[in-house]
């Protein structure tokens, strides 16, 4: 799947980068407990003696995030296995109230995807080698006394998505990290919430001689959770080991962190000083049978995901690469373009007035979107934009009106008196005055200078405030400049 | 003041409580008097509810005259192992970790108290029972002589100076002392069924799966279960009924469907085919033990079982393989004693490490010291496949063993344990002397299978209470319950009061 890229961008080098990809299930409830998952509450108000960890406390597996999980491996087209294992991984830490989180190790829920991904080296598969469940932990809080532990997101469940070491440039890392964010948000397993954390990444990265068989000494940049950061992290790490390797340093396999701010990595600990986390089956939660079926079902009411998406809408609605790209941004824009197109709609009127006007006042929270207007709202302004009962002017006026509201275009076009005029003795008398009063201008335009018959529908559109039928405004203006000349 | 005797039988308690024949107060009184009477010796106890015990006997009392219909264990009093949580009660484990001092008394100071109840625990006062107090143990029920409580020594009613057995000490103790009817232990590898041999009463291991776990603190979580511990077969039988049964709270809980226990008990044995192992009663098994066990296995013939001699050739391993198992599972379930979010934290520590050093360091005693470092040991890297994962293999052959002898017999006879109670502070400084205390309980612990001990006589040297174990396959609870009635009802020596229960 791999092959061998010289990007002259690091000389001499080829970078090998794998990414390790934490992403939060969007399920109401924890892994293992009935609390709720929520963001940004007080401290610990959602914890039981489950996630609190306290003794006699068993964990319970919550079957909507196996769904979920299961969704996410099948999209990312990973083999899901019908027995998987959840393993204690062992290691103290305050946030972490049982001292050892409960994920999966040697028998994870599913292995062997790819994903398609396109970024400067070109269209490219990579591997995907795992798919596993796991809870996260809670978070330390440092002041200057003391620390406090805040456990409302212990127990939280993640997907790890563990990619092969296939990328080979920063901006690869991004796009696949990009990509990974659309399917589970398309999914609606995931709220792709980078800032809140819910899609986090740590990259593995190291360097070597393009068509060397052996990796060169790997290290992991923790916790990133934004693409910039992922590819700027990435590009400084990489400089870094060449300057290393050029000077002819050793440096020891290591973990590091990436202040964003600063722009620079620091080290974290090195190999020889990582836990040993003691993975062990968990004796508490017995194998994850899947059957067949769920997993069938699962396969059978999978979404179209971003990918499939974007090549309909090009292939078969004719949509630009960049329009298809942008409708597919976001799941729920998707959505509306769909919907709206299945009110009648061009596919071409209803993307143009989304990406124009829609985007700009769409606002989005996570997998939730506040849509200005309804896709029936839109779909019947576009079907009067498709009528010539208005102009495309109009239609961003009335637009205007409507948005926010549940006012129907079409009666509110009649009441703000925006249809297309139409009456073709009112508009002769117009053009007539028009023509008259810019003698000089149609002088040029019988001269030969017909690029001036859009200054002419512009006055017209002028004097009728944007509602003259633009078809019937030009004949008649051209007939009248025209005539004129024939008059002399 | 000399108390009567609290009746012996949960069964009769709970049906004259249900007729209005006696009342609940007034039998919680007699265990409340026999637990002022008698623990300051026994050491049963490491906490008693007196004053909710009364409340809520009246309280069953009043439902009573009422007209209510009262639960199946109406007013009997009862003594839960202190690694049960019990909302809002002290729960310590036995251990000094859970709470923020001893006094002078061997009383937890300030002890942890669970915001919630163990299922268990809940399930019994739906019935009706009554908690009379939260009785001893080894330290996270590890330990085969109560000895390793951070609180009191327990001694055996039957010989002060000798071992009620354990981890669940105190709560055979609390039954064979008299105090109460019945009691909850939980047995990891021989934790209810040993101290149960050693006092001359009833333990019962479950099947694994058959009884939540939740709300039990956890020492190794494949083996652990919750069982009864009482005078009679009866008795166990209907505590057992009440806490078995599937829990959503517990994901290893099984769906198999409850038996009848109660009405198994008086089926008999005719026809049903015993296996004795011969690994059973090999060396090291005293004299005055194997006469007893013999004695009963006679008697199950005589009845109309057939008797045969069968084959568990993995025994020998059992020992090895369970304390490599528990201690790995043990190494990780006691990670949660950090002293962060409960129980006793160590002060003035200047570091996060320090932390957990001095809170775990000074909170933990010696075997459960050791038993984290074994288990930490076995699940190391590079060492997990010689210990953890070969431990995995043999527990597979030992399980295939029983499998294979459950092809042929419908139960299994053995020993409970291989002497009668020993004296105490005779294995305290030999641990692997202890841990061959439960040679013969650890198998069908490692199985998963059920398993109880019931009185067979006392041995002819000691005087000493000896234990027939009945091994089961899993959930057979009711073919158990079967035999054990029968050996019951065959052993001598059953009216002998214990020693400190006579004055």
């Amino acid at each position: 799947m791999t092959q061998a890229v010289i990007t002259s961008r690091y000389g001499d080098w080829e970078p090998v980068i794998g990414l390790e990809i934490h992403a939060q299930l969007g399920t109401q409830t924890k892994l293992f407990c009935a609390c709720e998952t929520s963001f940004g509450d007080p401290p610990n108000v959602h914890t039981c003696p489950v996630c609190l960890g306290l003794p006699g406390a068993l964990p319970v597996l919550n079957r909507q995030a196996v769904k979920m999980a299961i969704a996410a491996s099948l999209a990312l087209g990973c083999k899901v296995h019908e027995k998987s294992i959840f393993a204690r991984k062992n290691y103290f830490y305050p946030d972490l109230p049982k001292g050892y989180q409960i994920s999966q190790f040697d028998q994870p829920l599913a292995t062997g995807g790819t994903l398609d991904i396109e970024a400067d080296l070109g269209a490219r598969t990579v591997g995907i080698t795992r798919v596993h469940m796991e809870e996260d932990a809670g978070k330390n809080i440092h002041g200057d006394q003391h620390s406090r532990v805040d456990l409302n997101r212990a127990g939280t469940p993640l997907v790890e998505i563990v990619g092969e070491p296939d990328l080979r440039s920063p901006a690869e890392a991004r796009d696949y990290m990009r990509r990974v964010r659309d399917v589970l948000i398309f999914l609606g397993v995931n709220d792709g919430n980078l800032e809140q954390g819910s899609f986090r990444c740590d990259a593995n990265v190291s360097v070597r001689k393009p068509g060397a068989s052996n990796f060169g000494t790997r290290v992991e940049m923790k916790n990133i959770n934004s693409f910039r950061f992922v590819e700027e992290a990435l590009d400084g790490e990489i400089h870094r080991q060449i300057r290393l390797i050029e000077r002819g340093e050793v440096f020891k396999q290591q973990t590091r962190g990436y202040n964003a701010d600063k722009k620079h990595s620091y080290l974290l600990r090195e190999k020889e000083n990582e836990d040993d986390y003691r993975y062990f089956p968990d004796p508490d939660l017995p194998p994850l049978v899947i059957e067949t079926r769920l997993i069938t079902e699962q396969r059978e009411s999978l979404p179209e995901l971003p990918a499939d998406k974007q090549r309909r809408y090009t292939k078969e609605l004719g949509l630009s690469d960049y329009a298809a790209g942008v409708l597919t941004a976001h799941p729920a824009t998707a959505r509306f373009f769909e919907a709206t197109v299945a009110t009648g709609a061009t596919a071409e009127r209803a993307s143009n007035f989304i990406g124009a006007e829609i985007l700009r006042d769409l606002k989005t929270d996570g997998l939730d979107a506040q849509f200005p207007v309804s896709p029936e709202q839109l779909g019947a302004l576009l079907a009067l934009v498709e009528a010539g009962t208005i102009s495309g002017k109009q239609a961003k006026k009335l637009y205007g009106d409507v948005a926010g509201t549940d006012r129907d275009p079409a009666s509110r076009a009649k009441e703000l008196g925006m249809e297309v005029m139409r009456d073709e003795g009112a508009l002769e008398k117009l053009v007539g005055e028009i023509v008259s009063k810019n003698a000089k201008q149609a002088e040029q335009y019988r001269a030969g200078k017909t690029k001036l018959l859009g200054f002419f529908v512009g006055q017209l559109m002028k004097a009728t405030r944007g509602s003259a039928d633009p078809e019937l405004a030009n004949a008649l203006l051209r007939a009248a400049l025209e005539q004129d000349t024939k008059d002399r | 003041m000399s108390p009567k005797l609290l009746p012996r039988s949960v069964v009769e308690i709970a049906a004259s409580v249900r007729g209005g024949e006696v009342s609940a107060e007034s039998i919680t009184q007699a265990s409340l008097d026999a637990v002022a009477a008698r623990d300051g010796q026994l050491g049963g106890f490491l906490s008693v509810a007196a004053d909710l015990a009364l409340q809520r006997a009246r309280d069953i009392d009043l439902r009573r005259e009422r007209g209510e219909t009262l639960g199946p264990l109406a007013g009997v009093p009862i003594a839960l192992k202190d690694a049960l949580c019990t909302k809002d009660q002290p729960t310590t484990s036995g251990s000094r970790i859970l709470a923020q001092g001893i006094d002078q008394q061997g009383r937890a100071i300030d002890p942890w108290r669970p915001p919630y109840d163990a299922t268990v625990v809940a399930r019994l006062r739906a019935a009706d029972a009554v908690f009379i107090g939260k009785s001893n143990l080894d330290e996270f029920a590890m330990g085969s002589s109560n000895e390793n409580s951070a609180f009191r020594l327990a001694r055996n009613p039957w010989n002060l100076d000798r071992t009620p057995g354990g981890s669940s000490g105190g709560s055979a103790v609390a039954v064979a002392g008299r105090m109460t009817a019945g009691a909850l232990g939980s047995d990891t590898g021989g934790s209810v069924r040993q101290p149960a041999a050693l006092t001359g009463t009833v333990g019962v291991k479950p099947s694994y799966g058959r009884v939540s776990r939740y709300g039990l603190i956890a020492f190794a979580s494949s083996f652990d279960q919750v069982g009864p511990i009482t005078h009679d077969v009866a008795s166990s039988a209907a505590m057992l009924q009440i806490i078995a049964g599937a829990d959503p709270a517990d994901g290893t809980t099984t769906h198999h469907r409850v038996g009848a226990y109660r009405e198994a008990c008086s089926r008999g044995v005719a026809g049903m085919r015993i296996g004795v192992p011969a690994e059973y009663f090999a060396d090291g098994l005293d004299d005055e033990v194997a006469a007893q066990v013999r004695r009963a296995i006679a008697a199950l013939e005589e009845n109309g079982a057939s008797i045969s001699n069968i084959e568990l050739p993995h025994t020998r391993h059992a020992v090895a393989t369970y304390y490599i198992l528990a201690t790995a599972e043990c190494s990780s379930n006691l990670s949660r004693f950090d002293g962060v979010r409960f129980g006793h934290r160590a002060h003035g520590s200047q570091t996060l490490r320090e932390v957990y050093e001095t809170t775990r360091g000074g909170g933990f005693g010696p075997e459960v010291k050791r038993r984290i470092m074994l288990g930490t040991y076995v699940l190391s890297a590079g060492y997990y496949d010689a210990y953890y994962r070969r431990a995995q293999q043999v527990r597979t052959l030992i399980r295939r063993d029983f499998e294979h002898a459950f092809q042929s017999v419908d139960l299994i006879a053995t020993p409970v344990s291989p002497t009668v109670a020993f004296p105490l502070g005779s294995k305290l400084d030999d641990p692997l002397a202890m841990y061959l205390a439960d040679v013969y309980t650890l198998p069908a612990s490692l199985a998963g299978i059920a398993a109880i001990s019931v009185p067979c006589g006392l041995g002819s040297a000691s005087g000493l209470p000896v234990g027939l174990q009945i091994i089961a396959p899993s959930f057979a609870e009711e073919q158990m319950f079967q035999a054990a009635q029968v050996v019951e009802d065959t052993a001598p020596d059953r009216e002998v009061i214990p020693q400190a229960c006579q004055s």
